[in-house]
């Protein structure tokens, strides 16, 4: 199933334009909140009009503008989990999946055979009968994606699909369902705001920030080499600086007062370089200078340690150094290396060509 | 005894809530999803009936369906004449009841979680379903307290009733006019006994608002606990 997504829509002050095409696997769209993207997925599930754009799925054309073509939401076949899961509260979860089948094709035995099907498949056996108020959150987001799945869409669509559970059993969901999602043949978009998240359950990321996408690519790709300041930011990249070309391998960083070794040849054009703050190591050789280190921050399982550089300028913001609690550093003042394949060079947005 | 005023008023207000149920529910569904300038115009126009004096309804509708009036003349060609007949009444109570049931509904309905009729859509049920299947039963309790409300604001109209229809025993009395008219020509134990069938009435019906509004709080404790 192939997506092609090519829109504008203006609200006020914001615009939205966003343009992707995805094939089968996951697709995460990560951004802060507000950035758009829920409202790109209630675009192509067509309970939003864009003002202008083309939207196809599976070379069928749900929307475009100029042809004037706009599909109800009932004829686009994609499947979209809400937030809050949107399960009907006067309906049992039976009567809410039969909702998902689509009437027009089954004799009752084969919509036994399709519920009794998705019912195992999610483990939803034996709360048939339940109201959505009287189920857990983790049965009403398996419930709601049931009915999805009994509506056999071409395109799955899941909106923030963890923010409303307990962190506790948010990790244990997002296992379940990349198993699901493995299972699934189609295209899958997610919508995210947590890198944790799209990390764990996308094979590409889309970045997007303002309304538009940054950048779109293969998940470990991007995490490795975010490639913009917008880009790193977003991956989680703490230590982020201006710096400007000092050789082939070499990058001066002026606000941090070092000069740091790359791996990867110094393009023309370098703005700035990250630093992931798990990638400083007090045993790592190389990028090694002389730091001063603030007030330590404790945390379950890790530390978070503000420090500066010895020639740092004075304003200019700490970095942070995050490292596992049982290598606790013994002094104020010590020697930290930073490997150059973790020197992230970071180039202007416009240079993006992805 | 002469039961018609319990028959015709009970008549005249069913009739209107039945109307008024329909033409309420339509218009605070459509008038919510208007740009916010004609809502706002819309809104004050439909719900001043129940701010007005009725008397001044009344009066208004007189302009409109009077015997001399445009209106009241066009209308008089099919046989259909307001002025002085039962049915007039139902007018005059539907006008007065419209704002009640209007924005009890308009309320509901802005309760209700558009999500869930979005989710129907991406499912590819009918928008005609997902009216009658999911935005009304989420919205039931809100609905039915607002056509009791009409009812009972239908079944004790005075005001614009008495302008349009009068009173006219065993033709156009009502249980507000006969108890006025029985008051008037100093009858005053029949008076008494309409108005206790006007309490029992009233009575019952804020009795079922009250355990509609009860089982609605209770639904909503119970779904916000999962």
């Amino acid at each position: 199933m192939r997506l092609a997504v090519d829109i504008t829509k203006r609200l006020g002050s914001f615009c939205l334009h966003v343009a992707f095409a995805c094939e089968d696997g996951v697709l995460g769209i990560l951004g802060a909140s507000g950035c758009g993207k829920s409202m790109t997925l209630k675009c192509i599930a067509g309970i939003e009009r864009p003002d202008s754009g083309h939207i196809e799925l599976d070379g069928v054309t749900l929307f475009d503008s100029e042809k004037r073509i706009n599909l109800p939401p009932q004829k686009r076949h994609v499947g979209y989990l809400f937030q809050n899961y949107a399960l009907f509260p006067n309906m049992t979860v039976r009567q809410n999946i039969l909702c998902g089948l689509r009437a027009e094709k089954r004799s009752r035995a084969q919509s036994e055979q399709a519920l009794h099907e998705v019912m195992e498949l999610l483990g939803l056996t034996g709360l048939e009968r339940r109201l959505p108020s009287q189920l857990s959150g983790g049965q009403q987001q398996r419930a709601a994606l049931a009915r999805i799945l009994i509506s056999q869409p071409k395109l799955l669509m899941l909106d923030e699909p963890f923010s409303a559970l307990d962190t506790h059993l948010r990790e244990k969901l997002q296992i379940e369902m990349k198993h699901l999602l493995r299972s699934y043949q189609g295209a899958t978009l997610m919508v995210t705001h947590s890198r944790d998240e799209a990390y764990r359950l996308c094979d590409r990321i889309a970045l997007m920030k303002t309304g538009r996408i940054l950048t779109l690519q293969p998940t470990k790709r991007l995490f490795a080499n975010p490639g913009t300041i917008a880009a790193a930011a977003v991956t989680g990249c703490k230590n982020i600086a201006k710096a400007v070309k000092a050789g082939e391998y070499e990058v001066d960083v002026p606000e941090w007062g070092v000069r740091l070794r790359t791996a990867a040849p110094v393009l023309d054009g370098l703005c700035a370089v990250g630093i992931r703050a798990h990638y400083f190591n007090l045993r790592c050789m190389q990028n090694r200078c002389q730091v001063e280190l603030g007030e330590i921050m404790e945390e379950p399982f890790e530390l978070t340690v503000p420090f500066r550089y010895e020639n740092q300028k004075s304003d200019s913001s700490e970095l942070w150094w995050r490292l596992s609690k049982d290598c606790k550093p013994a002094a104020a003042k010590l020697e930290l290396g930073v490997a150059p394949e973790n020197v992230l060079l970071l180039y202007d947005e416009a240079e993006d060509r992805q | 005894m002469d039961w018609y005023p319990l028959y015709n008023s009970l008549r005249i207000a069913a009739i209107s809530c039945f109307l008024v149920f329909f033409t309420g529910i339509f218009a605070a569904y459509y008038v919510a999803r208007l740009p916010r300038w004609i809502k706002g115009v819309l809104d004050v126009v439909l719900t001043l009936p129940m701010v007005l004096p009725p008397t001044v309804v009344g009066y208004f509708i007189l302009l409109l369906f009077g015997v001399k009036r445009p209106l009241g003349m066009f209308l008089s060609q099919f046989g259909i004449k307001f002025v002085m007949t039962w049915y007039g009444g139902i007018l005059a109570a539907s006008v007065v009841a419209f704002p009640l049931m209007y924005r009890t509904a308009r309320g509901a309905f802005e309760n209700f979680d558009d999500t869930l009729a979005y989710a129907g859509q991406t499912l590819g049920l009918s928008n005609t379903y997902i009216f009658w299947r999911i935005r009304m039963p989420y919205c039931r309790q809100g609905i039915l307290a607002g056509a009791v409300l009409a009812f009972a604001r239908a079944l004790g109209e005075y005001g614009a009733t008495s302008m349009l229809i009068g009173y006219t025993p065993g033709r156009t009395a009502t249980i507000s006019t006969t108890v006025y008219q029985l008051w008037r020509t100093n009858d005053e134990g029949g008076a008494f006994f309409w108005v206790m069938v006007n309490l029992a009435i009233s009575a019952v019906v804020l009795l079922t608002v009250n355990m509609l509004e009860r089982r609605q709080k209770g639904g909503r404790a119970h779904a916000s606990r999962g």
